[in-house]
């Protein structure tokens, strides 16, 4: 029988070198993040996932799992923090749902209806970053970039392309791409890449298909973020 | 220095001479990119592209790195680029007036380039010249005791384009200023005499000083090896704690290191932290100025206590200066054999030290980002564990100290542990450098057994009227006139050294804004609390700046501070907001006298926002005016 550790009140059993957030996904407890995919190493910079582990806040995505931990995570202390950084995320960048194309397909979307988040409360920064249109099969639309770096994990580890990177520091950081353009036109960026198919946000999208499904009919539209994860892993149970 | 920019033909030949002068490494990126960027003083798409290629690292890569640091830049700026520090001493002396005439004199704007490509005037963060400020850098070289006339000067000397090494010598005249030496900065140490006091100790215990770097107990120590252990031993029996701010204990550290699994291919690494980046801190520069050899040769005894092979100053940018004097005194080590191969003439006792410089980038002092930092990359903190002493440099077991840790233990070497843990107080042995700046008759370095009361530091260094003093930066704490009898030490105030004084004059609402400012623009960006927290931070204290304020701000501060604390990556974001909750509950008058509005008030200003078109316009009639809701012109 597997170790457990205890996430608010309920035993989750682990394997040896699992995170928090991969054991608790396991076994079909949802917690919030947006820097995380499965696929790839952990990240650790969106600080959504951050639980505490006996007491002590730290994030779930790097944090391996040990016997007979206390981890507390869906806690209104904490789901408010959640939602402090989510409006934080927001702010940050240009994010206007109602006109996006990836509205109901969108994880900070989904994630701020998961954590009741009502307003974004603190002033825009209203930045201004210019889009790229120039690939004949995809936009990149830099207004909505949360810097999760999945684009740049997967074009370098995936792809082997290193089509993507973070540059600039502080609130100043910001995606580029491997061109001396600076155009994604001038990369060897393909639709088929696995960097085109992680972006979390609205930054990296397929033309000509913004539309094909009707808002209402989306992802998150139907199934809550949360609700998403308990149903793969009873998905994968079965 | 002062050079035209070359042409695309000339370039990429220079750029690919710097790269194999760096032997073709890409671990070695941020050192390329920094003698790149002093061929024309920034990194054109020519030199990213010639780069690129040489290196085989995409241009992501490249851009990537040369983005994240200040000192770098992948647009052109001008000829002459001078740096105001903008620390709040800096400030206190006058650098904002002295800095707008250098602009109105020069005729470029702030942040930005003239329009011949001549010059660009800028601030940058504290450059750890505060008991000599106002401070600036020209060209990376560093001028301190800045005045009108000296601005009118630079003005004329840039103006006539005559090149900065050209400039007269007594405008780059740096005083080490010490005012109060002790077992430090008084000894009086012959080099190589800690390493024969280690071996002699060795010897004495029957044991015999061996080569270092094949050892530690897990690779199975030949019996009678204690030489290396010996050694920690001192070091553990001197309670010797990390002067970096952090305190942690060396001994820990050392063994920690010293028992890290060693896979076949790898060596253990010791890294001096010379990236002095904390405001209102310059100890280190003295110490590297004065005592380099005391310096190296901790070094090179934690190599020897740890096992390691190789070892790295990482000097911050803004000491660029300091790096010729440091590369004499190595050479002469490695002439005198207390470097390099067989050190001593002990086979196989082999350890070398290289200079790593930094580039503008105040989170490479915090030992992972600096490590990435080391390795050429974009200075953001690891996630951990693993740790440094088992995953550091290269992946290599690796200690990091800083630049004053390791002259203690050259003297721990020199002396035994049992003579250090005697000095200072029980829980923190030894001497501690102050980097005393702001309102005081005689700034400068005081260096104090641990226990020295903040009371005993005001009286030396003659002040009145004291209002506050800051212990250790802007990361530290901020002490009130009612707690000067408390004392510099790991169980009261720990500092890592700075030790910035404010009189009855001063607005502790501008120091906190200056500090919270400091951080806005120090932050990595790697996490989201830290990179947006910060800069609504200094959006909130600018709003409290414009008499916007209200109580509803103040419980802002509070609800960022505590996000900021729990949620942050590093320390940066942890001790972001201590500034400004340590004067809020201090210094709480010199908040509410901005805060003009007890209720909520928009920070938005409808008659502010008309100032662009007034000034297109060039109306400013009442008519072209609003009034505001309070009645009266704003």
């Amino acid at each position: 029988m597997n170790p457990t550790f205890e996430l608010d009140g309920q035993a989750i059993s682990f394997a040896e070198g699992q995170t928090i957030l991969q054991a608790a996904t396991t076994a079909g407890v949802y917690i919030p993040h947006l820097c995380y995919h499965p696929e790839f190493k952990p990240h650790g910079s969106c600080k959504l996932c951050t639980v505490k582990v006996n007491g002590r806040q730290t994030a779930a995505c790097t944090m391996r799992a040990a016997l007979g931990m206390k981890v507390e995570s869906n806690c209104e202390e904490i789901n408010a923090e959640r939602r402090a950084l989510t409006q934080m995320l927001f702010v940050e960048g240009n994010h206007f749902c109602p006109s996006c194309e990836k509205s109901g397909h969108c994880q900070l979307q989904a994630t701020a209806y998961h954590l009741g988040m009502m307003s974004p409360h603190y002033d825009h920064f209203f930045p201004n970053r210019a889009v790229d249109a120039s690939h004949p099969e995809f936009l990149l639309d830099f207004n909505r970039c949360i810097l999760c770096s999945l684009c740049v994990r997967a074009s370098r580890d995936v792809d082997g392309k290193n089509v993507f990177a973070l540059s600039g520091r502080g609130i100043k950081t910001h995606l580029i791409v491997n061109a001396r353009s600076g155009r994604l036109a001038d990369t060897d960026f393909a639709a088929t890449d696995k960097a085109a198919a992680v972006c979390p946000v609205g930054v990296i999208l397929p033309k000509r298909q913004g539309f094909a499904v009707p808002i209402g009919e989306r992802p998150y539209d139907k199934v809550a973020i949360g609700a998403a994860t308990t149903v793969r892993a009873e998905e994968e149970a079965s | 220095m002062h050079c035209l920019e070359p042409s695309e033909a000339a370039l990429r030949p220079l750029v690919a001479g710097i790269v194999a002068q760096h032997g073709g490494d890409a671990s070695r990126m941020l050192q390329i990119l920094r003698d790149i960027q002093s061929l024309a003083g920034w990194i054109s798409p020519v030199a990213v592209d010639v780069l690129s290629a040489e290196l085989a690292v995409p241009r992501t890569k490249i851009e990537g790195v040369a983005g994240f640091y200040s000192f770098l830049s992948l647009q052109p700026r001008g000829r002459y680029r001078i740096l105001f520090s903008d620390n709040i001493t800096d400030r206190m002396l006058g650098s904002t007036a002295l800095m707008a005439r250098l602009c109105n004199s020069l005729w470029v704007e702030q942040g930005k380039t003239s329009e011949e490509g001549l010059v660009s005037i800028d601030t940058t963060s504290c450059t750890g010249l505060c008991d000599q400020g106002p401070a600036l850098l020209v060209n990376n070289r560093a001028m301190g005791r800045l005045t009108a006339e000296r601005i009118d000067q630079i003005a004329e000397l840039v103006r006539s384009e005559v090149a900065v090494d050209a400039w007269p010598d007594e405008f780059f005249i740096i005083d080490d200023n010490v005012q109060r030496a002790d077992i430090l900065l008084a000894a009086d140490f012959q080099p190589g005499a800690a390493l024969q006091a280690a071996r002699q100790r060795a010897h004495a215990a029957g044991e015999g000083m061996m080569a270092s770097n094949t050892r530690s107990w897990r690779e199975g120590l030949p019996a009678g090896l204690g030489g290396p252990a010996a050694m920690l031993d001192e070091i553990k029996r001197a309670n010797l704690r990390g002067r970096g701010g952090a305190g942690f204990t060396t001994g820990l550290k050392w063994e920690a290191c010293r028992n890290a699994p060693l896979p076949a291919g790898q060596q253990r690494i010791v890294v001096c932290n010379a990236d002095e980046g904390e405001p209102g801190t310059f100890k280190d520069r003295v110490l590297l100025t004065r005592q380099a050899d005391l310096v190296f040769e901790g070094m090179t005894v934690a190599a020897y206590a740890v096992g390691a092979t190789r070892g790295f100053v990482y000097l911050r940018g803004e000491y660029a200066y300091l790096r010729p004097q440091l590369e004499t005194v190595l050479a002469r080590r490695r002439q005198d054999k207390l470097l390099g191969r067989d050190i001593l003439g002990i086979l196989g006792a082999d350890f070398d030290i290289e200079i790593h410089l930094g580039a503008g980038a105040y989170v490479c002092g915090e030992e992972s980002a600096l490590i990435e930092s080391l390795e050429g990359k974009r200075g953001t903190p690891r996630n951990r564990p693993p740790f440094p002493v088992t995953n550091g440099y290269l992946d290599q077991p690796t200690i990091v100290n800083n630049v004053e840790t390791f002259a203690a233990a050259a003297l721990i070497a020199l002396h035994g542990g049992d003579w250090y843990a005697a000095i200072g107080t029980r829980h923190s042995a030894g001497s501690k450098l102050l980097s005393v700046a702001g309102d005081c008759a005689r700034p400068g370095i005081y260096e104090y057994p641990f226990g020295v009361s903040i009371r005993q530091v005001l009286d030396a260094c003659g002040t009145t009227k004291v209002q506050a003093v800051q212990v250790s930066g802007p990361s530290g704490i901020c002490v009130a006139p009612d707690e000067f009898d408390r004392v510099i030490a790991f169980e009261d105030i720990p500092t890592a050294g700075a030790f910035t004084i404010f009189d009855s004059t001063r607005d502790m609402f501008e120091v906190a804004r200056n500090y919270v400012h400091f951080f806005q623009h120090e932050s990595c960006g790697f996490c989201t609390p830290c990179r947006v927290g910060t800069s609504l931070l200094k959006n909130l204290m600018d709003k409290l700046a414009r008499g916007c304020g209200s109580p509803y701000d103040f419980a802002e501060i509070e609800k960022l501070n505590q996000l900021l604390q729990s949620m942050s990556h590093c320390g940066l974001g942890h001790t972001a907001c201590n500034p400004v909750l340590d004067t809020i509950a201090k210094f709480r008058p010199a908040y509410e006298a901005r805060m003009m509005q007890r209720d909520f008030t928009p920070a938005f200003d409808l008659d502010q926002a008309l100032s662009q078109a007034r000034q297109m316009t060039g109306r400013d009639d009442a008519a072209a005016h609003l009034q505001s809701e309070q009645g009266g012109a704003v």
